[in-house]
């Protein structure tokens, strides 16, 4: 299109000229104007796309998130468990306007930003050319809020029903200082050690967050449930989910927002945005699948509760693969997420006997190592042209463009992520047990952390 | 007096409340329980968890009856539940030592 307005222009301005008129003032007035034009059109349709995916990150957490372990956990403690995913949606928003985005995005080190955009100074209107050349700063900072926000709510999955509320409320303002920031500053951060994109070290393709959100949290979690210990009871008393019903319709949520996480990933109304949405719903409808399959074939019957935990399993395999890879290979890493996850959760969990109870590692933690390792075998150019040589040709990416190696940067992201929650979350559970204390007290534990830590009754019989 | 306490097949209450309905029969008590005698219960699968549940699902009738209506009634309750296969329930009967109607003062068997 715009070849043919400047071959257009460029025939007008000649012919014009000719006749020595006003006319090549008013054609170039006119083309400039036809420009800006387009470049509005194309920002007002990248930012309502990016403020709409953000609105749909945002749902993920709640009630998407909150319902989804609401419904898993004993009906004693389904308000305790939706607050742990409610809570953040507060608390950490006010770390991110402080000091959060700065320290996430901001140009800094390789490993954290400085403090430029404290107080979110200087994150206004005009775009940054690093974070969504066509939309808003603010857009941009907005949507990687809810990011923010959701990956402390996973780790939640993994001490339900026995943490005190004071103490998840301080692990997760230092959780999010030590272990997200700095690892959202390495993957998408300008200069970050692993951005593929903005001057990293080693590239890693993650292009919505499966080191950043899932690893992170989902290995967290892993320690979190070690160092907590196993419930009151566990495993001996029954414990089943008090309304799968819940769950499932958090599941739901869950699936539709994703598409604002990943597709909204690509800061932009584009084609890329068209590629992760697919890639997303393929990954997810194939892991339900896959999850289904290996239920049905190891205990006789495909479970409502094994649908969704298969599908999330799935949507959190291709988050990093999202914008990277065709239909068909989205397809191949959702199926090999379920049924991995479906391991995970049964066979591994019950022969170590951890208490994740709701699967926080057994999904996030395994899912997400396995999608940011396939990603190194399934990105393709075909799909993401964004990383160009200096003459503009776009570069190949993965395995299957002939780059075996990028399998390696993705496992050094993912170890990278392993050890940064391994060791920073062992140190914060240390801090915050020696002030506060973490577990919550046996009568409380018994009673219901609804009533001795809120006062309140998820359902109430009488009225 | 005496007071009739049927434990039965939820899916049966509805027979049983017609068939005491076609003899006159107006109170009653109906409360969901769960319980088992020698039925079998069933297992659940949650991510891998096997839980075994014997207590199923069954509902419970209690009336307050006149002693010279006693049989008459716990036979119409009997052959209303019954399916003839093992879960279909009990019924006991007890003692009554007083009724009152609260609305009038009623006592004994006009209270019933």
């Amino acid at each position: 299109m715009t070849r043919r307005i400047l071959a257009l222009s460029a025939g007008l301005g000649a012919a014009a000229s000719l006749w020595a008129q006003s006319a090549p003032q008013s054609v170039d007035a006119k083309l400039a104007a036809l420009d800006a034009a387009t470049k509005a059109a194309q920002s007002a349709g990248d930012n309502a796309w990016m403020l709409t995916s953000a609105a749909l990150v945002l749902m993920m957490t709640g009630p998407g998130l909150a319902l989804f372990y609401g419904g898993l956990v004993r009906r004693k403690n389904v308000l305790s468990t939706m607050m742990h995913s409610f809570v953040l949606m507060a608390v950490v928003t006010v770390l991110w306007a402080v000091y959060g985005y700065s320290l996430a995005f901001a140009e800094g080190n390789p490993f954290f930003g400085d403090l430029r955009y404290l107080f979110l100074n200087g994150v206004g209107s005009a775009p940054n050319a690093d974070y969504g050349a066509t939309v808003p700063h603010e857009t941009y900072m907005i949507y990687q809020l809810m990011f923010a926000i959701i990956t402390p709510a996973l780790i939640s999955g993994a001490f339900a029903e026995r943490i005190k509320f004071s103490a998840m409320l301080l692990f997760t303002v230092l959780w999010s200082t030590l272990v997200y920031f700095p690892m959202a500053h390495m993957v998408w951060g300008k200069g970050g050690f692993l951005n593929a994109a903005l001057g990293g070290k080693i590239p890693c393709y993650d292009f919505a967050g499966g080191t950043v959100v899932h690893i992170t949290s989902g290995v967290s979690a892993l320690v979190c449930a070690l160092y907590l210990g196993k419930r009151i009871g566990f495993p001996r008393e029954p414990m089943k989910p008090h309304s799968v019903v819940i769950s499932v319709i958090g599941a739901c949520l869950l699936w539709v927002g994703w598409f604002g996480f990943n597709a909204g990933s690509a800061v932009a109304a584009s084609s890329l945005a068209t590629s992760a949405f697919v890639a997303t719903h393929f990954g997810a409808a194939a892991a339900t699948l896959g999850w289904m399959l290996a239920e049905w074939w190891k205990h006789g019957k495909p479970s409502m509760l094994g649908g969704i935990s298969g599908c999330v399993a799935g949507l959190v395999a291709i988050t990093p693969a999202s914008g990277f890879v065709q239909p068909f290979p989205a397809l191949l890493i959702g199926f090999v997420a379920g049924i991995g996850c479906f391991l995970m959760v049964t066979a591994v969990k019950s022969k170590f006997r951890y208490d994740d109870t709701l699967d926080a590692f057994g999904v996030h933690g395994a899912g997400g190592t396995i999608g940011a390792l396939l990603t190194g075998v399934f990105a393709t150019r075909l799909i993401n042209p964004g990383f160009t040589d200096a003459a503009g040709k776009p570069l190949p990416l993965g395995w299957v463009d002939g780059v075996p190696q990028q399998v390696l940067n993705q496992a050094i992201g993912v170890a990278i992520s392993w050890v940064l929650a391994l060791v920073a979350t062992f140190v914060i559970l240390k801090i915050v047990d020696m002030t506060i204390g973490v577990r919550a007290s046996e009568t409380d534990e018994r009673e219901g952390l609804d009533l001795s830590m809120h006062g309140e009754e998820g359902y109430t019989l009488e009225s | 007096m005496k007071k009739i306490e049927a434990i039965i097949q939820p899916h049966k209450l509805d027979e049983v409340k017609e068939a005491l309905k076609g003899i006159g029969v107006d109170g009653m008590t109906v409360s969901e329980v769960r319980g088992h005698g020698r039925q079998k219960g069933h297992k659940e699968v949650y991510r891998g968890m096997e839980y075994e549940v014997d207590l199923l699902p069954k509902v419970k009738l209690e009336l307050v009856v006149a002693d010279s209506r006693l049989d008459e009634i716990a036979a119409a309750i009997a052959s209303a539940a019954r399916t003839g296969k093992i879960g279909d329930g009990k019924i006991f009967v007890f003692d009554v030592a007083q009724a009152i109607r609260i609305r009038n003062n009623d006592t004994g068997e006009a209270a019933l």
